[in-house]
């Protein structure tokens, strides 16, 4: 038996992504079009192609031949639409470039078709075939290899660890068995934005809250889950699980990054074949808890105008809405909210592995104008985030398009305005809340 | 005209109804096997303990239009609406429609005035049109479109057409309008569950899985 070719596995992986679900999304469409009023690559350049359920043909095609009786019967005449090498490469820039998994077409379609689903489906047969673009293909190795997509290699997190405990005067923790929580890093995080690791530091002090990093499990982004290649995927989760294991946690903070919370919070356990003994949480959803039980004090607001930009893999795609809001509530002084914020918010276009995909890039930045007329209007200088890769995209966006506007995390702006020692703060502690 | 009109009449509403009544039902529960058959592997992530959303949240919110969609995309959803509606009133409310089901059942429902049933067939008929020049002028929808979409719409449009006609008497042999319409009427339902009129039934399966993926990440859908 001949060895299987690169396009028999993708087409492999595509017959066996379908399930109940896919099944039913599939037998539904009604060819309405209201995806693309959804999706900021189809408003953002008028071109149909990008309708959201389009890009998905290659799939619907190989759920109708292998999954339902007429289209078997069909396939066995000889008839009916085939998919081909040729055809998983023409569609390559729509399920890669064209979509940053943001779910908001998911949220409209009448009869309730979950095309971002089906999309991450789609990415597995593609990368399997060989069509994943070659940034994110070269990042996913780089993973492999040295445990990040950028590169980034535990000596250069020891780097940034020595730095952040030179500015701040505290220790970092590092393979502190039992500690509560296990923080892991973006990439993006680890290289352009140390003003995280040192604002937790602050934070967790103030908190009271016991926190290591891991030298064998530091990297949270994963290049698996935004190409498609759940082998890979598992791998880099396995990493941060066996940490959190060996060192005892009970919980491990996922970082401002959209994807990382997706890949570790939903998609870990399923990759994995089991559930975790110990918690996933946002560090928003950590922060928020430290507020409720007044561990998180702070002092004065920032009084400049500013907005909140939802990552959408921690708003649409993973219920974190009400956390950062609260959050803003203690540090901004003006917060003002684009129009459809919260689950209903326009992806900033960068994610879904877009950001880290070259060919992409020109794309990207004409679908950002949705998100730059919407801070546009606000009148604001300011716009916070959760996500280092939203971060980056709205810096970029920003650059190209000559606008004014600062990009800061959130947890950053929070620990800008931590209360100092022995200052109760105005969100002075409630003891009718406090822990035990 | 005459015999073979009354011929055609009475194969109609015999045989050819059974048959075409069997074929929609066991096309229905192939189509549900089709669905249901891969399975589900069961999610190992901790769902959220506190969720707004549901699946069957889900079922019923996705009829109305999320916020800011109906202004940029008003046929879709007014030719929707108007057509889903026309079409439901003069099927389940037409009093010759509800003799049909007395016989075969034996169970009826009161009607409605034949001029209500004929401004919602009017309405039907004059929203498909407009769905369909949406169809052909929108390019996204366009696209998207091939021979089932076109096919789907006139499957549709028959039953609304022939039944208004041989109620109005547009054509002088009235045992043939009617024959076609019953007709018309037994291939839309011969038809809807291999086209994609079976988002009749299928829709609320797809909404359903997609509130409960939502939900258990705690968001509505």
């Amino acid at each position: 038996m001949s060895p299987e070719s690169g396009f028999e596995r993708g087409y492999r992986a595509l017959r066996e992504a379908i399930d109940a679900p896919a099944a039913s999304f599939f037998s539904s469409c009604v060819h309405c079009g209201l995806c693309a009023e959804a999706c900021l690559f189809y408003t953002e350049t008028h071109d149909p192609k990008y309708a959201p359920v389009r890009k998905l043909e290659p799939l619907r095609r190989i759920w109708r031949r292998e999954h339902t009786l007429l289209g078997r019967l069909a396939k066995l005449a000889g008839l009916g639409a085939p998919v081909g090498d040729a055809m998983l490469a023409e569609w390559s820039e729509l399920v890669y470039d064209s979509c940053s998994l943001c779910g908001r077409c998911s949220m409209v379609c009448p009869v309730g078709i979950d095309i971002a689903y089906l999309v991450r489906k789609l990415r597995e047969g593609m990368s399997a075939a060989g069509h994943a673009p070659p940034g994110l293909v070269a990042a996913t190795k780089r993973a492999v290899e040295t445990g990040s997509p950028m590169g980034v290699t535990w000596r250069a997190v020891q780097a940034q660890i020595r730095h952040v405990e030179a500015d701040t005067g505290l220790p970092v923790p590092v393979d502190q068995e039992g500690a509560e929580y296990l923080v892991i890093l973006s990439s993006m995080e680890a290289i352009n934005y140390p003003e995280y690791l040192a604002a937790l530091a602050r934070i967790f002090r103030q908190a009271g809250a016991s926190w290591t990093m891991c030298s064998a499990g530091f990297e949270a982004t994963n290049s698996g889950i935004q190409i498609g290649d759940n082998d890979v995927a598992r791998r880099l989760v396995s990493r941060i699980v066996d940490a959190a294991e060996r060192l005892k946690v009970k919980a491990v903070i996922s970082p401002e990054c959209g994807h990382a919370y997706t890949a570790l919070r939903w998609e870990g356990p399923n990759l994995m074949g089991r559930a975790f003994p110990f918690e996933v949480l946002h560090v928003l959803e950590v922060l928020d808890a430290l507020r409720r039980q007044g561990r998180l004090r702070t002092r004065g607001r920032k009084a400049e105008p500013l907005t909140f930009h939802d990552p959408c893999q921690l708003a649409r795609r993973g219920g974190v809405v009400d956390e950062p809001r609260a959050l803003l509530g203690m540090v901004a002084g003006d917060f003002r909210e684009t129009a459809d914020y919260g689950t209903m918010n326009w992806c900033c276009g960068g994610g879904g592995g877009v950001s880290a995909n070259d060919r992409a890039e020109e794309l990207r930045l004409k679908a950002f104008v949705r998100k730059k007329d919407q801070i546009d209007a606000l009148g604001v200088g300011t716009v916070v985030t959760a996500c280092a890769n939203c971060r980056t995209t709205l810096e970029d966006g920003i650059e190209h398009y000559g606008m004014t506007l600062e990009v800061i995390g959130l947890t950053e702006l929070v620990a800008q305005y931590l209360a100092e020692d022995g200052d109760p703060g105005p969100q002075a502690r409630n003891p009718a809340t406090a822990p035990a | 005209m005459g015999a073979g009109a009354n011929e055609l009449l009475v194969w109609a509403s015999g045989p050819g109804l059974a048959i075409a009544l069997a074929v929609c039902f066991a096309g229905i529960a192939l189509r549900l096997v089709e669905i249901f058959a891969p399975g589900r592997r069961p999610d190992l992530a901790a769902p959220r303990a506190v969720t707004p959303g549901s699946g069957m949240r889900t079922v019923w919110t996705r009829s109305l239009p999320p916020q800011g969609m109906l202004r940029r995309s008003p046929a879709t959803y007014l030719g929707g609406y108007v057509f889903h509606a026309g079409f439901f009133v003069v099927v389940v409310f037409a009093v010759p429609h509800i003799a049909v089901v007395r016989d075969l059942a034996g169970i009826g429902w009161p009607g409605l005035p034949e001029a209500v049933i004929d401004a919602a067939a009017a309405a039907g008929i004059a929203a498909l049109a407009v769905l369909l020049a949406s169809r052909l002028l929108d390019p996204v929808k366009r696209l998207l479109s091939g021979f089932g979409d076109y096919f789907a719409w006139v499957l549709s449009m028959l039953p609304l057409v022939t039944g208004f006609a041989a109620h109005h008497g547009l054509h002088p042999d009235y045992a043939l309008l009617l024959a076609l319409h019953i007709l018309s009427a037994e291939a839309l339902l011969v038809a809807l569950p291999f086209t994609k009129l079976a988002h009749a039934f299928t829709a609320f399966v797809a909404r359903w899985y997609n509130g409960d993926i939502s939900a258990r990440k705690g968001v509505a859908s």
